[in-house]
């Protein structure tokens, strides 16, 4: 048996507190401990991206972050920004541009997304994709979620 | 399968040191190395565990005594956008723009890239044109024993330093680069993101009325460790930097690393491609 560590942090804004093996990842503690599903696991090898959530407003790989190392820290899932009304517009226009097919991909690239977003409003194609580089797509060929993060860009660029 | 008795989180580069004292101590920083390390079965953990992430005195990047202190939890992140860097260290910049995937520059530190030792580790090779040295923390009998090493000196195989089990690495420092200091990095990956460089070259000195003085070169991914390409060196100080001249240092890049075949290149394509990246990054250097 691996070596227990009781943890607090704050997940989607509310406290959580558990106990969790020392070795075990955040992603297999989002998944399997707390039934959090959003969070997808594509690769485990912090390749794919599948897996991003954000801590302390960075974006991170939870399949290679230490569950222990959440610890003090507040955690942000898909299902934490999904409920967030400032990222609406974000979802539309990925169902608008066809930025969704199997969906697989989809929790982390709008975790990610958000994310260049909100560090750059009016990010431009270069540096959305720049943004998403580390997050793989199988089915749309990404030009499709490049345009819809973009017309989210683009509209905010409207708004003084 | 852990054989993990204890989980550290200590608060200072004191207590940090006290523990590594107790010795059989794995130290924790981003992760982004030992978790697929340790899944893949790849690396024995220590007895304790220790995360570094809370201890005060290993974050931040500061200018100290003419040298630019970049703490050991620094992210690559950081090297990317903080102000310092950017200023003064731009090759530094370029090195972290060039690394991993977003999401692994949030997670990675400077001082895991570092102590973790890869050939191909995309801040060593900038660190070493800017004859960086490292800042070793121990407490071997009571007392806080700080050391300074040049980077240089620090890597003695894929994986190997010269950290003693009981030093944490506390920073890495930087001296402020002359006036007309130029430097250039370029790494070969088949892709631009999320790849290991396949080889990497980074390349300084002071250019001054077209001649390059203290001229620095280094190379990853080329041999069991990075390492400054001394033979190179010599080719290009006080040497105009003409195109002749970018062409010989290149040549002389190629003929002098002794890189080996694995599953990502062959060594004669990497020689080849260290011959094509010296030329590239000099002639951006000449031209900048
Ligand atoms: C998908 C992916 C892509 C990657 N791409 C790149 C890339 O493009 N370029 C590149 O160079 N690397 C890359 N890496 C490797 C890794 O991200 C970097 O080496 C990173 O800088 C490691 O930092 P960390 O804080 O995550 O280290 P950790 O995993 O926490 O630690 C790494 C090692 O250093 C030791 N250590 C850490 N901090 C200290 C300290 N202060 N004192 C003593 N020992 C310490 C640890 O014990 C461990 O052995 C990649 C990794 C992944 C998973
Ligand atoms: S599952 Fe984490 S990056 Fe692929
Ligand atoms: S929609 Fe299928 S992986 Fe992106």
């Amino acid at each position: 048996m691996s070596l227990l560590r009781e943890i607090r942090f704050t997940l989607n804004g509310v406290e959580r507190r558990l106990s969790v093996p020392i070795t075990m990842t955040a992603l297999a503690m989002l998944r399997d401990v707390l039934n959090m599903t959003g969070t997808k696991y594509g690769c485990g090898e912090g390749e794919c991206g599948a897996c991003t959530i954000l801590v302390d407003g960075q974006t991170v790989n939870s399949c290679i972050m230490f569950a222990v190392d959440c610890d003090g820290r507040e955690v942000k899932t898909i299902e934490g920004v999904a409920a967030d009304e400032q990222w609406r517009p974000l979802r539309e226009a990925l169902v608008e541009h066809g930025g969704v097919q199997c969906g697989f991909c989809t929790p982390g690239m709008v975790v990610q997304a958000s994310h260049v977003l909100s560090k750059n409003p009016h990010a431009d194609h270069h540096a959305i994709k720049r943004g998403l580089e580390g997050n793989l797509c199988r089915c749309t060929g990404y030009k499709k979620i490049i345009d819809a993060v973009a017309a989210v860009a683009g509209e905010q660029e409207v708004v003084p | 399968m852990s054989a993990i008795e204890r989980y550290e989180l200590p608060d200072t580069v004191e207590q940090a040191a006290e523990i590594l004292r107790g010795g059989d101590v794995t130290v924790l920083a981003g992760g982004t190395d030992l978790m697929p390390q340790m899944q893949a079965g790849r690396v024995a953990f220590g007895k304790v565990l220790m995360n570094v992430r809370r201890c005060a005195g290993l974050a931040g990047i500061a200018v100290e005594a003419g040298r630019i202190r970049i703490g050991a939890l620094t992210t690559i992140t950081d090297l990317l956008e903080h102000d310092l860097i950017r200023r003064h260290l731009p090759v530094l910049s370029d090195a972290a723009d060039k690394f991993a995937s977003g999401q692994i520059r949030n997670m990675g530190t400077v001082g895991g890239n570092i102590c973790n030792a890869s050939p191909a580790g995309d801040t060593l090779v900038p660190l070493l044109v800017l004859d960086a040295e490292v800042e070793l923390v121990s407490k071997p009998d009571g007392h806080l024993a700080i050391r300074q090493l040049p980077l240089r000196d620090f890597f003695s195989g894929p994986g190997r330093t010269a950290r003693r089990p009981d030093e944490l690495l506390t920073a890495v420092l930087v001296p402020m680069p002359p006036p007309g200091f130029r430097a250039g990095f370029a790494k070969l990956g088949i892709r631009p993101a999320l790849d290991i460089s396949i080889v990497s070259v980074a390349v300084g000195g002071v250019v001054a009325d077209g001649t390059i003085a203290g001229a620095r070169v280094a190379f990853g991914a080329v041999g069991p460790r990075p390492l400054r390409g001394t033979g190179t060196e010599a080719a290009l100080e006080g040497q105009p930097l003409a195109q002749a001249l970018i062409e010989a240092a290149a040549c002389t890049a190629r003929d002098e690393v002794t890189p080996i075949d694995d599953l990502r290149a062959t060594a004669w394509y990497r020689r080849e491609m260290i011959h094509s990246l010296t030329k590239k990054v000099l002639t951006d250097v000449a031209a900048a």
